[in-house]
């Protein structure tokens, strides 16, 4: 062997953590960094080119980091591989314009996503590859390994423990893969905590995985993205959710799922304790979740619906109400929500049985896709939630009943018995503004010609889509034989849409005769029967007092 | 010039081989409101079923044609005449709305 030295790493971080004592002097104290301090530190620590993981997650972000890296000297500093699971604030592309930054490998860019788009046209990002949460964090364990982390947390002690809170999301995933190779993980927090007078309620990061602490002038930013106003909920998602509960959740027997973030899926989780009841599922689906603590599953909860549920983030609002509800969520002893997006993320793909939310464009192949022309928006976790678990191997009734109806009548590798995860896209026919949901061609397919990327950004494979739910009906694809069959169960479902009109109907009525297609009256569904009134909550209010005045909700929703 | 203010589209259609829906005191269901509409359903003179549409969503002329054609399938009736003013409601709400309407004449329960 030539190679002397395989410690490189070590020694690296040992220099860096030099370097940056050297430089901060009075200004570091253990492991605290002067607020005013910070921009030396980054400057000290990093290195042109590193690969830097700046704490962007779809709630909460380390946005007094961000701006401080956004004004270190380009000089000093550039070039950085930028590793994250969310571009959020302006400051996350900001640090691209002005050359600190060059490369980025990401999962979701909602809000920034058409500003991404103009930055990769001018040739001022260049994008690695765009992920879902999960598979990004499998690759900072393998090739994107960051060597500088910088996250958020609520509060750290003397000696550098993390308190994350209801909020801890990304953190864990992130400090993991950096502490234990040779990284440097900075922690902006919002409290300070002596140890001794004060003390954290809990340690969800411990202090030896911690390098630097600083505390950030104002708390972090925080979103509730997960909040949604039981008085928007029209009576076509009403309708629509029925059929979702009667015609998938009562037909499968399904106990463990994840919902969606939209207004039709917050619709079924409030006809639970109302049309769910009366058709007497209590007990027979919903038990297990893997979601955030939706407000709008609280009279669920309520109605002792609910046996456990294991969330990605918190939700601003719901704290008091988790405390008061231990036995159903994930919370420490100090009682306050431990949520965790990786391992959520990784009880959604392979512990869940269902799937179901809504996207903007379908195909006749069953593909879907958010992404619209001038935007990178990214996928987030729906792409794991929303794709059949190939590695699960435990039963459960509802993922052996979906296997079954996919193999009937297959031979050879596609016949051999295993079981499907239901994955349902809930749709409207048309969105608002008259946007069809159904199209000929995904945008995503334009979208890849102009942005250059490998492969079309197609959010859920249409070989993963189980069912297809609109107003019109239920598309159930797991039965269909070809793609011929597979493509006019899409038809019958899609309403006046060009797509819908283009029907062959004697196809579509034969599909029905054998129940792949199952429009409302086939389910013995009223569709007048769907009114608002079914609601288990009608407004924001309801569910303040569905919750006994526990949950509270953010100010821009309280409309009462 | 007609009354009809700018930017709204008239639609008209008229469906022949109903049944007859008899004497009935007419029915408003629904509100003008965005993605909403008003239906209002009258006895009328004849054996057709005329509908008049006032929309504020130009251009969709040929799915009105549709959702009305499916309408005249699940409800055929003669001698009543039905206004709809519409707010760009969706195809769904439309046709949820001229159900509600027709339960209202049949006196039918959900």
């Amino acid at each position: 062997m030539d190679r002397m030295n395989w410690n490189i790493k070590a020694e690296n971080r040992t220099a860096r953590l030099a370097r940056a004592a050297a430089t901060l002097g009075a200004d570091l104290t253990g492991k605290r960094v002067a607020t005013e301090a910070v921009g030396k530190l980054l400057e000290a620590v990093l290195q042109p080119g590193d690969r830097v993981c700046l704490e962007g997650n779809n709630q909460k972000q380390a946005d007094f980091l961000a701006r401080a890296l956004v004004q270190v000297d380009p000089a000093k500093v550039h070039g950085l591989h930028m590793v994250q699971s969310v571009l959020a604030l302006p400051e996350h592309l900001d640090i691209f314009e002005n050359g600190v930054a060059a490369r980025l490998d990401f999962s979701f860019s909602g809000p920034q996503g058409a500003r991404l788009a103009k930055l990769v046209s001018a040739g001022r990002i260049e994008i690695g590859a765009i992920h879902t949460y999960l598979e990004l964090f499998a690759r900072y364990f393998v090739d994107l390994t960051p060597k500088v982390a910088l996250v958020a947390a609520q509060a750290a002690d003397a000696e550098g423990n993390l308190y994350t809170g209801p909020n801890t999301e990304d953190t864990p995933a992130i400090v993991e893969a950096t502490a234990f190779s040779g990284g440097i993980v900075i922690a902006q927090v919002n409290e300070l905590v002596d140890g001794k007078t004060t003390t954290l309620p809990r340690i969800d990061i411990p202090a030896d995985w911690v390098n630097f602490v600083v505390k950030a002038p104002r708390p972090n930013v925080i979103e509730p993205l997960f909040t949604r106003d039981p008085a928007q909920i029209s009576e076509v998602q009403v309708l629509m959710a029925m059929m979702a509960i009667k015609g998938i959740y009562a037909e499968y027997g399904v106990q463990r799922l994840n919902h969606g973030i939209g207004f039709d899926t917050a619709a079924i989780e409030l006809l639970l304790p109302t049309y769910a009841e009366s058709l007497g599922l209590k007990g027979k689906i919903g038990k297990h979740w893997a979601l955030n603590p939706h407000p709008a599953l609280i009279p669920a909860i309520e109605a002792g619906w609910v046996e456990s549920v294991h969330s990605f983030g918190s939700e601003l609002g719901m704290e008091d109400y988790i405390r008061a509800r231990s036995d159903v969520f994930f919370t420490g002893a100090d009682g306050s929500l431990r949520s965790n997006r990786a391992f959520c993320q990784a009880a959604g793909h392979y512990a869940c049985d269902l799937f179901i939310g809504s996207t903007l464009q379908i195909d006749l192949d069953g593909n879907s896709s958010t992404a619209t022309l001038g935007r990178i928006a990214g996928f987030g976790g729906a792409p794991n939630m929303g794709a059949d678990a190939r590695g699960r191997r435990h039963a459960s009734p509802a993922w052996l009943k979906a296997g079954q109806e996919a193999r009937a009548g297959r031979t050879g590798a596609a016949g051999t018995p295993r079981g499907q995860k239901l994955v349902v896209q809930m749709v409207e026919t048309f969105r608002e503004h008259m946007q069809p949901a159904f199209v000929d061609r995904l945008d995503a397919w334009t979208l890849q010609e102009q942005a250059g990327m490998d492969l079309p950004p197609i959010m859920i494979y249409g070989d993963d889509v189980t069912h297809i739910l609109t107003e019109e009906g239920i598309a159930n694809l797991l039965l269909c034989r070809s793609d011929a069959e597979r493509e006019q169960a899409i038809r019958g479902v899609a309403g006046y849409t060009a797509v819908g009109l283009a029907r062959d109907r004697r196809a579509v009525e034969n599909l029905r005769d054998r129940g792949v297609i199952r429009r409302p009256q086939d389910l013995g569904i009223d569709p007048r029967q769907a009114t608002r009134n079914l609601l288990a909550a009608r407004s924001m209010r309801d569910l303040v007092r569905a919750s006994g005045g526990l949950y509270q909700p953010p100010k821009r929703f309280r409309n009462w | 010039m007609s009354d009809v203010p700018a930017g709204l589209e008239t639609l008209d259609f008229s469906f022949s081989g109903g049944r007859p829906a008899g004497a009935f005191a007419s029915i408003l269901v629904g509100v003008v409101g965005s993605g909403n509409l008003e239906v209002m359903l009258e006895p009328a003179e004849g054996i057709d079923c005329a509908v008049r549409v006032e929309t504020s969503a130009r251009g969709f002329g040929p799915i009105w044609q549709a959702v009305m054609n499916d309408f005249h399938t699940r409800h055929p009736l003669a001698g009543v005449r039905i206004s709809i003013n519409d707010m760009g409601a969706t195809p769904a709400v439309v046709s949820l709305r001229l159900d509600q309407a027709v339960a209202e004449i049949t006196g039918e329960q959900p």
